[in-house]
């Protein structure tokens, strides 16, 4: 009997308790690259405080690298610096700074390349080109990181989140300022984003390129060069994420185009140049969003068939619609809208005369950009008007037949 | 010309429709603040309201004051007093007791409702100084109308005309014109076009400040560049000044020759 639990304790000690490299200025290992070389599938290596200045630190081990608070590993500008070839891997607790910046390789803090269930947490990652750039993988979580860059122009900046050719992937809680795009989705699909705050970025605080089937919600998008866009994919859930400040003359609160079959409900836009331009967008429905201070809450550029517009707070925006076409196929119903001047005598909460969302202003500013000179001009005003009274240029079916009188989603 | 300037001033303040004056700007600030209570969204409100008004005010005062102490001033010319100096001192009395009812009249609410301690000090410090600018100009220019047509009725209808021109009509032209050499660069175009209508130089330099710059692209990239630095604030003002400066010139060198 006690030779036999002797004998399993031995076995189990064996296989699942594997061991700890540390690593330190005056361990017997002192480089992250000779842990790593001598480190098997299944260690843990244990970065302890210090600065490392280590670059292309290529690991295809199934291993976990910790770091402790003061574990710095220092790229010196110079290229990349952890590079993963191998699934079922964890990084944690790791600050990296210092990444360089290359016109013709993408240099970045944490590279992984084609791998399967692994794990990126808390890591801050200062200074870099690129932050965390994913290839061909499958099932990773990336959580609480912060990544920040410093970088002025958008060709010699890199993104924070990087994916190409993704499944599966989940990324939440986490922070990205001064990049070049907070977090780029390219070719992923079944994909999960939120609770990340992406911030002061040159470009755009979400990008999504051919990435289908994906939600992000409860993120929040601030300050961003042109804001967030999803661009040529299907089947989007976007809720409650906030779009806000992104004030520029080529700035967006949401970007969309050629997108299909997709959910954006409960999200706030406030204070965008554009709160949501849409191109090419069919199927979508748009719920109790709120429009708040926008320049022009929703602009509608051409090929939109079969949106919905439902339930959402139009409020003080410059100019609520604007439309280029006199085609209209799309739906808008018992929105609110803050300019509506219409009445209700019965008192059931919805207006007894349509709004019509789409100004003449609107209509001449988008053929002549220049005209919005005369914003806010008693001559618009008349203008405006006169043809609410009887529309001539703007889509006459183009209009909320039961606008509700107070706000909805407050 | 203190003295008449004086008495105009106080002849004015007496009457009834600088208080009426007063009590709608009064009036019209608690309101908006009581619905808005938000500094910032009753300064953009109150632009609207200041463009417009302010003009047509200035511009109906200056008429009929100039009429209504016809007799008055003829009595005065009697006088061996300046002819100018009658006629500036009549002009700075309307107009200044004018942007008194504006400053006073705004100012208090706002200042009852915590400008101080908002952001949107500069941006209403700014919408007065417009205001206070557009009474000067159009007090002027009204004047200079009155001067010139002998006929009250033909008087009145000529200023109400040329409010109507600058705050509507010169708009309208503007755009049309904007929409048919839509082919052509219009930006420097639609930036001088501005500078000669006082109204409009007025609705835009708010506007910028009031950050609609962003919204303007690329036409907002040139006016920005020229509206948002010091020296195009200070060039916009002299304009404004210049607007100011120019139909007081003509009134002197009417009045030279006027046959009273």
């Amino acid at each position: 009997m006690n030779y036999k639990c002797l004998f399993f304790f031995l076995i189990s000690t064996f296989t699942v308790s594997a061991k700890q490299i540390e690593v330190c200025n005056t361990c017997t290992v002192k480089t992250i690259k000779e842990a790593v070389k001598i480190a098997e599938s299944g260690d843990e290596i244990f970065i302890k405080e210090g600065i490392y200045k280590e670059q292309d630190i290529i690991i295809n081990k199934e291993i976990s690298l910790i770091g402790e608070k003061g574990t710095i590993v220092d790229g010196e500008n110079i290229g990349s610096v952890f590079i993963f070839k191998t699934d079922n891997f964890t990084i944690k607790s790791v600050k990296i700074i210092n990444i360089g910046m290359s016109y013709t390789v993408e240099y970045c803090a944490i590279k992984v390349i084609k791998a399967k269930n692994f794990t990126i947490e808390d890591c801050i990652l200062e200074n870099v080109f690129f932050g965390i750039l994913i290839e061909k993988s499958k099932k990773g979580i990336i959580r609480n990181n912060v990544i920040s860059g410093n970088r002025k122009s958008e060709a010699s900046s890199g993104n924070g989140i990087h994916i190409w050719d993704g499944d599966e992937m989940e990324i939440y809680n986490n922070e990205l300022f001064g990049l070049r795009d907070g977090i780029y989705f390219e070719f992923v699909k079944n994909s999960k984003a939120y609770q990340n705050k992406s911030y002061e970025n040159i470009r755009y605080g979400l990008h999504f390129m051919f990435s289908n089937n994906n939600k992000y919600h409860h993120n929040e998008f601030r300050n961003n060069g042109a804001g967030v866009a999803v661009m040529f994919s299907k089947f989007i859930t976007m809720h409650d994420n906030t779009f806000k400040l992104n004030w520029g003359s080529a700035s967006y609160g949401l970007l969309l185009k050629e997108i299909y079959d997709a959910e954006i409900y409960n999200n706030l836009f406030e204070e965008n140049t554009i709160g949501l331009n849409g191109e090419g967008c069919t199927r979508i429905n748009y719920k109790n969003n709120t429009f708040l201070r926008n320049g022009w809450a929703i602009k509608i550029a051409g090929a939109c068939y079969a949106n919905i517009f439902e339930s959402n707070d139009f409020m003080h925006n410059s100019l609520d619609l604007s439309y280029n076409s006199k085609i209209n196929d799309n739906t808008f119903e018992n929105n609110y809208w803050s300019e509506y001047t219409g009445y209700d005598l019965d008192k059931d909460g919805i207006g007894d005369v349509p709004y019509r969302p789409v100004k003449l202003f609107s209509y001449v500013v988008n053929r002549t950009p220049e005209a919005l000179v005369l914003l806010r001009s008693l001559f618009v005003d008349i203008i405006n008007f006169s043809e609410k009274v009887s529309p001539v240029f703007t889509p006459d079916d183009l209009m909320d037949n039961n606008p509700i009188m107070k706000r909805i989603n407050d | 010309m203190l003295k008449i300037l004086k008495y105009s001033f106080y002849d004015l303040m007496r009457s009834r429709w600088s208080y009426v004056y007063f009590f709608f700007y009064l009036i019209l600030g608690f309101v908006l603040l009581f619905l808005n209570n938000d500094v910032n969204k009753a300064v953009i409100t109150l632009m609207n309201i200041i463009i417009v008004l302010t003009p047509l005010i200035g511009t109906i005062f200056g008429v009929m004051y100039y009429y209504n102490s016809k007799e008055f001033t003829e009595l005065l010319l009697a006088q061996p007093i300046n002819r100018s100096k009658i006629f500036m001192g009549q002009y700075l009395g309307i107009s200044i007791s004018l942007t008194l009812s504006l400053v006073l009249g705004l100012g208090i609410p706002f200042i009852a409702y915590g400008l101080f301690k908002s952001a949107a000090i500069f941006d209403f410090g700014l919408l007065l100084v417009v205001g206070s600018f557009l009474n000067f100009i159009f007090v002027a220019l009204s004047y200079n109308i009155a001067l010139s047509t002998e006929n009250r009725i033909k008087g009145f209808g000529y200023a109400i005309l040329m409010w109507l021109f600058l705050a509507v009509i010169y708009d309208g032209i503007f755009l049309i014109s904007l929409v048919v050499f839509n082919e052509y660069p219009l930006d420097k175009f639609s930036l001088i076009t501005t500078m000669f209508n006082p109204i409009d130089l007025s609705r835009i330099l708010i506007l910028l400040k009031l950050d609609i710059s962003a919204l303007l692209g690329y036409t907002g990239a040139v006016f920005r560049k020229f509206f948002g630095t010091n020296t195009g604030m200070l060039l916009s003002m002299s304009i404004l000044v210049l607007w100011v400066v120019l139909p007081v010139l003509r009134m002197n060198f009417k009045l030279r020759k006027k046959d009273f």
